[in-house]
C-alpha cells in the first residue's frame, strides 16, 4: 500500500507532464541561451535580450500566478495583496543587489547612495548581513512567510472570510506601501531600489547572466507547478477544497481548518517572496509601487483569465495578460486599464474556467460533432425504413440526430 | 451528579491531573481526555441558557442522554433543536449552564474539531458533503484518522481504512456510486453519505438533525433500520418532524419548546400531554 513520495510525486503527473517539463526545460536553459548568444542579431531565430527579459519577467509574474492558484483556486481564498509578499522578496533581494554595488554608486561611498542622501552615516541594523548572497534569498522568503503567517493566524482564527479577508489584505497591502514610500523607513523611499550592477560578481547586465537567470525562472515556475501537483494530489490538497466547499463539515469531521489555511497561505507567500526574488534583478528596479492595490489586484485577474483551481491556467493567464498589457501600454497607453476591466467582465461572464476551461468546452464540442457526423453517417447508410436510428447512435446525440435526420 | 460535575470542571481540559492522587479514585482510573461512561451518562447538559440579542434560544434547557440510547427531539421551530445541537459541537457558546460529555469532558471548553474528535458526530440539517470530492473520497477525508497537516501531506489509505470504507459504502448502499462526484448524488443520497462520514468516524454520539428529511418512504424506513442498529454501540440524538419515523425508532422522545424541555416519555405518553398538544401536536 505504501509507495515512497518520490514514486507517487512521478506518478502523480504522469509520462505526458514529464514529458512537457523535460522539454520546457530543455529549451529554456539549452534553446534560448544558444538562439541569444551564439546566433546573430540579423538571424530570424535570434532571441533579443529584450525578448528574455519580457519572458522571465512574465514567468516570475506566472509563478505568482500559480501561488495565487494555491490558495485562491483550492482553498477559496482570495488574496487581494499578493502583491505584497512578491514586493517584499524583491526588497529582500534588492537588499543584497544594493550591496553589491559597493563604491560604484554616483557618491563612491560604502553605503547605497539613497542613505548617502539621507545624511545617514553606516547602515541601519536591519540591513546586517545582507552583503550575503545566501542571507537575502533566504530573507526573500522568510518575510514574507512570517508576515504572512503572523498575518493570516489572527485572520484565520477570527475566521474572517471572503470579501472581508480580501478586503484586509488590500488594507495590508496599502499599508506597506505608503510605510515603504517614507524615506526614513531606509529601503530608497519611492525611488525604491535600482542601478544594480552585479550579482555575485558578475555583470548583471551580461547577456550570460540574462540566460541564467531566465533558466532559473523557468525552473522556479516548473518546481512551483509540481509542487503543487503534488500538494493537491495529496490528502492535503483534498482537505482543502473540502474547507473551500464546505468548511463546516470539515471542522465537524476533526479537522482545524486553521491550521491548514494558514500552511497554504504561507507557502503561497514564500513562492511570491521566491518569485519577486529573481524579478528584481531581471527587471533592475524595485519600488514600493509594486505594492499598490491595483497591482495585486492584477494578479486575481490573471488566475482568473487562466482558469482558477488548474494550476495550469494560471500561467496562461498571467502570460495573456501581460503580453497584452506590453502591447497595449506601447500602442494605446491610455486604454489599457479599460481593456483590463472588459476582460475581467468577459472571463467572469462567460468563461468562468478561463481560457483553460474554454480550451476544454472547445474539446468537448469538437467530440461532440465528430460522434453527430459518425451518428448522420451511419444513419444515411442504414435502410431507409427498417432499423430505428437511434439504436446505431453512440450515446448521448440520439435526440439531436433525430432532429437532424 | 451536580458534585461529579463541579470536580471534573476544576480539572484541567488538557487533562493534567492536578490535585489527583489516584488514591481517591477507588474504582477506576481517570484518563484525561477520555471518554468516562462510568455513571451510564453520555451527555449530560444541565441548565443551558443562550440568547441572541436578548432572544433566548435556549433557556435552562437540562437534558440527560445515557450511553447506548437512542433519543428523539421533537418541537416546533424555534424550539432551540438546532442551537442545542451547536452547544453540544462547540459552534456556540452558552452564556451559562454545564454541558459535559461523559463524566469528565467539558464540551464548552472545546474547539469544534476538538468535540469532533473526543466522538461526537454531527449531521446538518441540510445536507452537506462535499460535492466537488467523488463518495469514496467524502469517506476518505471523514475516517478516524490524525488529521493534522503534517500527517495530511504524506497520508496512505492502508487495507483496513479501505475495509472500513468498503463496510461503510455498503452499510450506506452506496458502493456502485464510490467514484462518482457527490454533488450528482440524490438528495436521500447525500443524507445518507453524510450518515456514512459520521459512520467511519466512529463517535460515541451521533447527533442527527432531520435526517430523513427528502427521502422517499422506502428510504426513510431503511434509515430507521439503520439508526435502530446502531443502537446500544452509539448514543444517537435524533431532531426529526416525521412523526412515523420517530415512531418506528422507538424509544424516549423529549419535546423542546421555547428553549427548554416541554415533556419527556415515550411517543404515545408524550402525544398524549395536553401541553405538547397545545404547544405543537394540536396545531
Amino acid at each position: 500500500m505504501r509507495t515512497p513520495a518520490s514514486v507517487r510525486l512521478v506518478a502523480g503527473l504522469g509520462p505526458k507532464g514529464w514529458l512537457a517539463i523535460a522539454a520546457v526545460a530543455l529549451v529554456a536553459w539549452v534553446g534560448v541561451p544558444l538562439a541569444h548568444l551564439m546566433l546573430p542579431e540579423s538571424h530570424p531565430l535570434h532571441v533579443s535580450t529584450y525578448a528574455i527579459t519580457l519572458l522571465g519577467k512574465i514567468l516570475c509574474y506566472a509563478v505568482v500566478a500559480v501561488a495565487m492558484d494555491l490558495i485562491w483556486g483550492f482553498g477559496g481564498i482570495l488574496s487581494l495583496g499578493h502583491g505584497l509578499f512578491f514586493a517584499l522578496g524583491g526588497y529582500s533581494f534588492g537588499m543584497y543587489l544594493m550591496r553589491q554595488i559597493g563604491r560604484d554608486g554616483s557618491y563612491g561611498a560604502a553605503i547605497p547612495d539613497f542613505m548617502v542622501f539621507l545624511d545617514w552615516k553606516e547602515l541601519p541594523w536591519y540591513w546586517a548581513g545582507t552583503d550575503s548572497f545566501l542571507w537575502c534569498l533566504l530573507l526573500a522568503m522568510a518575510v514574507p512567510g512570517v508576515i504572512a503567517f503572523i498575518f493570516g493566524y489572527f485572520a484565520f482564527r477570527s475566521r474572517i472570510k471572503g470579501v472581508y479577508f480580501s478586503i484586509i489584505t488590500q488594507a495590508l497591502t496599502y499599508a506597506a506601501m505608503l510605510f515603504f514610500f517614507r524615506n526614513e523607513t531606509g529601503f530608497g523611499g519611492n525611488n525604491g531600489f535600482t542601478d544594480f550592477k552585479r550579482i555575485l560578481g558578475y555583470s548583471i547586465t551580461a547577456p550570460e547572466t540574462r540566460v541564467v537567470l531566465f533558466g532559473l525562472s523557468v525552473t522556479l515556475l516548473l518546481a512551483t507547478i509540481v509542487l503543487g501537483k503534488a500538494l493537491i494530489a495529496s490528502k492535503f490538497g483534498k482537505v482543502l477544497t473540502a474547507i473551500r466547499d464546505a468548511e463546516n463539515r470539515v471542522m465537524f469531521i476533526g479537522y482545524n481548518p486553521l491550521h491548514y489555511k494558514l500552511f497554504i497561505w504561507t507557502l503561497s507567500a514564500m513562492l511570491c517572496g521566491l518569485a519577486g526574488a529573481l524579478y528584481v534583478p531581471q527587471v533592475g528596479i524595485i519600488n514600493p509601487s509594486e505594492m499598490s492595490v491595483a497591482n495585486s489586484i492584477e494578479i486575481a485577474i490573471w488566475v482568473a483569465v487562466g482558469g482558477r483551481g488548474t494550476l495550469i491556467g494560471p500561467v496562461f493567464g498571467a502570460g495573456i495578460v501581460n503580453l497584452s498589457k506590453t502591447w497595449f501600454t506601447t500602442s494605446f497607453p491610455e486604454y489599457w486599464l479599460f481593456f483590463l476591466g472588459l476582460l475581467f467582465i468577459l472571463v467572469t461572464l462567460y468563461l468562468p474556467q478561463g481560457v483553460v476551461g474554454l480550451w476544454a468546452r472547445l474539446k468537448a464540442r469538437k467530440a461532440e460533432k465528430a460522434a453527430l457526423a459518425e451518428a448522420r453517417a451511419s444513419v444515411a447508410a442504414a435502410p431507409r425504413a427498417t432499423a430505428a436510428p437511434e439504436a446505431k447512435i453512440p450515446n448521448g446525440t440520439a435526440a439531436t440526430v433525430a432532429k437532424g435526420a | 451528579m451536580r458534585v461529579e460535575s463541579s470536580i471534573s470542571r476544576n480539572a484541567p481540559a488538557d487533562g493534567q491531573k492536578e490535585g489527583w492522587d489516584g488514591a481517591a479514585s477507588t474504582s477506576h482510573v481517570l484518563k484525561p481526555g477520555e471518554l468516562d461512561l462510568s455513571h451510564g451518562v453520555m451527555l449530560y447538559l444541565d441548565d443551558i441558557t443562550v440568547s441572541f440579542d436578548g432572544f433566548r434560544a435556549l433557556n435552562k434547557l437540562s437534558l440527560q442522554i445515557d450511553a447506548g440510547e437512542l433519543r428523539c427531539i421533537i418541537g416546533p421551530n424555534g424550539a432551540g433543536k438546532t442551537t442545542m445541537m451547536d452547544v453540544i459541537t462547540g459552534k456556540t457558546r452558552p452564556d451559562s449552564g454545564k454541558a459535559f460529555f461523559g463524566q469528565t469532558i467539558d464540551l464548552t471548553r472545546l474547539t469544534e474539531p476538538q468535540i469532533a474528535h473526543t466522538g461526537i458526530g454531527r449531521k446538518f440539517q441540510k445536507p452537506t458533503v462535499f460535492e466537488n470530492h467523488s463518495v469514496f473520497e467524502n469517506l476518505e477525508l471523514a475516517l478516524k484518522t490524525d488529521k493534522r497537516v503534517k500527517k495530511s501531506l504524506f497520508a496512505r489509505l492502508f487495507g483496513d481504512d479501505l475495509d472500513k470504507i468498503s463496510d461503510t459504502l455498503k452499510q450506506i448502499r452506496l458502493a456502485d456510486q464510490a467514484d462518482r462526484p457527490a454533488g450528482l448524488l440524490s438528495h436521500g443520497q447525500k443524507q445518507w453519505l453524510e450518515i456514512g462520514m459520521l459512520l467511519v468516524q466512529d463517535p460515541k454520539l451521533l447527533l442527527l438533525d432531520e435526517p430523513v428529511a427528502g427521502m422517499t418512504d422506502d428510504e426513510t424506513e431503511r434509515t430507521a433500520e439503520l439508526f435502530v442498529s446502531l443502537k446500544g454501540k452509539h448514543s444517537l440524538m435524533v431532531v426529526e418532524h416525521d412523526m412515523a419515523f420517530v415512531e418506528a425508532l422507538g424509544g424516549k422522545v423529549t419535546v423542546l419548546c421555547e428553549g427548554s424541555v416541554l415533556a419527556e416519555g415515550d411517543l404515545a405518553t408524550v402525544q398524549a400531554d395536553p401541553r405538547v398538544i397545545e404547544v405543537y401536536l394540536g396545531r
